[in-house]
């Protein structure tokens, strides 16, 4: 495992080969704009109700909440990958609901990096194809999807092994792939959703600190999770329950100068999870 | 800001293969089972097609090594439908048409019947014919002895016999010893000899062949030949057919019948891939179950894959993209399939050409058809499977596995 970071390129978030206008440079990189998501049912569920939320270039976010918070939700329409029931979704300043679904795709395909629980990876291609693929819908030609991999691959320290598979790795070691697939293209945000749930502590902690690194490097990363020791290592952290933000440090707030009464106030339990010994 | 510069992709034809062939081979076993069905059917449909064809093509090999030179002239029958006679003189005239090279007859012996011996009831005639023949008879008919001798100037003075393919075998006379005899027409007559199949007369086969003149001498022949068998050169087959009724008969031309063995039987050959319909339509049902396979397959195959669907997805993949990869896939199998199929089907009938001794012939519509249709089916099958997988939400797809 590497402990070096290479810088990303300074022009980051480039987006690759497209006709994309880009936002202005104070444009946030994600903006959730008073969303709320409801699901069918009877009664309907209310997932979100009213989210605002702001990320700019270069921040390193930790949207944290017990499960059936609403996260996944959130997640999901930051990520495009579902539409908001009302409010705005903009990704670089463009909007999604004035997109079709095969513009959002694109817009995904150029902008968006995922992080999965489950890492998501084909057993059958090599580490560098599946690193590859993060490209493919991009329409990049094969050879320099393949190339910009393996600077990929570099960033997270597995370029000796592109041609091994999956299934030859550690669990940690798939989650570097699916980071680096994540990362591809230099999208303008990736989206992490509970990035250490599969991986024991002490992996998980690698993770993080090369999530740390990337961060370090440039790179604008949201990752959602319900365990509150991983929130607090971001620099910003945001606090969603029952569908609502309750707390949000705000960019460019310390870990130390966190506070979160209304969650200690609700949820009495979690207080000793935020006892500063157990910080990591 | 709308997204006027939106520069949407197609994937590329090389990526479109790749994520097929991955796809497939993840799951080669059960890829291979269902590509089977498919492989059957077109096996099956192919080998009919080329073994028909095939034999069809041995089959005017076969006529064409006989020669399509050979006329044969019979009595016909009068207005009122009684048996008429052809001239005596009717072999004479025959060869003196130009183009004509050989000229031999057979002339069937009225009331005559073969029995293996006088005990045998006289109703049980085998359907077997006696018939005088002239001498130089079995190489215009494109035939030969099998066993023993056939007729010469001598013998054909004597009550003696040489018998056809069929006659020999329905007599149960399978090989010549001296003194075999058979009794025809009262008469007991001596076996010298037994032919080969006379493909382009195949009267000759089911007759009991003696000299003209022990016919006329021993059975009461009356000496007018009722088939005659010409040879003319092959540039005028044309002109010969159409001056042999007025020659042979000029008296009553109508009541001759002229024909081309060879011609009947190219145009039987042709007929035969008639009889093939059976065998296509169980190909066709083969094929059919083949594409019911292939669409099982698919629709697990989604199923089992919502993840790489939701992954696809979240990489950037439009519903098109997805419903793209799973129709290739599909068109894949059917492909795979198509030519296994096509391999298979190809290689029995050359095995089965071979042993027959026939050239292979494969008729393009045979291979070309089954690559086309089973890549129809491979697409037809993936239709349904693939617009299941493009509905999938990716949200369904990544959070509901």
């Amino acid at each position: 495992m590497t402990d070096t970071v290479r810088p990303m390129p300074a022009s980051n978030p480039v987006a690759v080969g497209n006709g994309f206008a880009f936002g202005s440079a104070g444009t946030p990189v994600l903006e959730v704009d008073n969303a709320t998501k409801s699901y069918p049912g009877e009664p309907p569920v209310q997932a979100l109700r009213g989210v605002n939320l702001s990320i700019d270039q270069g921040e390193l976010v930790g949207i944290v909440g017990p499960s059936g918070s609403g996260k996944t939700s959130l997640l999901q329409l930051m990520g495009t990958l579902d539409r908001p029931t009302s409010g705005h979704v903009r990704i670089t300043g463009l909007d999604v609901a004035t997109m079709d679904d095969g513009d959002v795709a694109y817009l995904r395909a150029t902008r968006i990096g995922f992080l999965f629980q489950q890492f998501f990876l084909s057993e059958h291609s090599t580490l560098l194809d599946n690193v590859a693929d993060g490209l493919l819908y991009a329409g990049i030609p094969v050879a320099k999807r393949r190339q910009e991999a393996l600077e990929a691959l570099e960033l997270v320290g597995l370029a000796q092994r592109q041609h091994a598979r999956p299934t030859q790795l550690s669990g940690g070691q798939r989650q570097r792939v699916a980071i680096a697939r994540a990362l591809i293209g230099q999208p303008a945000i990736v989206l992490a959703d509970e990035p250490t749930g599969n991986l024991d502590q002490a992996t998980g902690k690698s993770i993080l600190a090369l999530i740390d690194q990337l961060h370090q490097a440039g790179s604008t990363i949201v990752v959602i999770t319900h365990d509150r020791a991983i929130a607090e290592r971001m620099p910003r952290r945001v606090e969603i329950l029952d569908g609502s933000i309750v707390a949000d440090t705000g960019p460019g707030v310390s870990a130390e100068q966190q506070a979160c009464p209304v969650i200690q106030s609700l949820v009495p339990g979690l207080r000793p999870e935020l006892s500063p010994g157990e910080h990591p | 800001m709308r997204t006027d510069t939106v520069n949407r992709q197609q994937l590329q034809l090389s990526d479109l293969a790749r994520l097929s062939i991955v796809g497939l081979r993840t799951r080669k076993l059960r890829a291979g089972l269902s590509a089977l069905g498919i492989a059957i059917g077109v096996a099956a449909i192919v080998a009919v097609l080329g073994i028909s064809a095939s034999s069809q093509a041995g089959l005017l090999d076969e006529i064409n090594q006989l020669g399509t030179n050979l006329l044969t002239v019979s009595n016909g029958e009068n207005l009122l439908g009684a048996p008429t006679e052809l001239p005596v003189t009717a072999p004479a005239m025959i060869e003196r048409i130009r183009g004509v090279e050989q000229v031999q007859s057979t002339g069937a012996v009225s009331g005559a019947n073969a029995y293996r011996s006088p005990y045998i009831p006289a109703s049980n005639t085998n359907s077997l014919t006696v018939q005088a023949a002239s001498l130089a008879l079995l190489p215009v008919v494109a035939t030969s002895v099998a066993q023993g001798h056939y007729l010469n100037a001598a013998t054909a003075q004597e009550p003696v016999a040489v018998l056809g393919a069929v006659a020999a075998q329905r007599l149960g006379i399978d090989r010549i010893y001296p003194g075999e005899r058979i009794w025809a027409g009262g008469q007991w007559l001596y076996v010298v000899g037994i032919l080969r199949p006379a493909v382009l007369a195949p009267a000759i086969d089911s007759s009991v062949l003696v000299g003209y003149p022990a016919a006329e001498k021993y059975l009461g022949f009356d000496g007018h030949p009722s088939t005659i068998y010409l040879r003319t050169q092959n540039s005028r087959v044309t002109t010969v057919d159409n001056l042999l009724a007025a020659t042979a008969n000029p008296e009553n031309p109508n009541q001759v019948n002229v024909s081309q063995p060879s011609a009947a039987l190219v145009v039987q050959a042709e007929a035969q891939s008639a009889l093939n319909g059976l065998f296509l339509g169980l190909g066709a049902i083969a094929l059919l179950v083949g594409a019911v396979g292939v669409a099982n397959i698919m629709i697990i195959s989604v199923l089992e894959r919502r993840s790489e669907i939701g992954l696809r997805r979240a990489l950037g993949a439009t519903r098109g993209h997805i419903r793209t990869q799973f129709l290739s896939e599909a068109v894949l199998l059917g492909l795979l399939g198509g030519a296994v199929g096509v391999a298979l089907g190809v290689a029995s009938t050359v095995v089965y050409a071979h042993t027959k001794g026939w050239s292979t012939v494969i008729p393009i519509e045979a291979w070309a058809g089954g690559i086309a249709a089973s890549v129809i089916i491979g697409a037809v099958a993936g239709l349904i499977p693939a617009l299941r997988a493009a509905r999938l939400s990716p949200t369904q797809a990544l959070w509901s596995v």
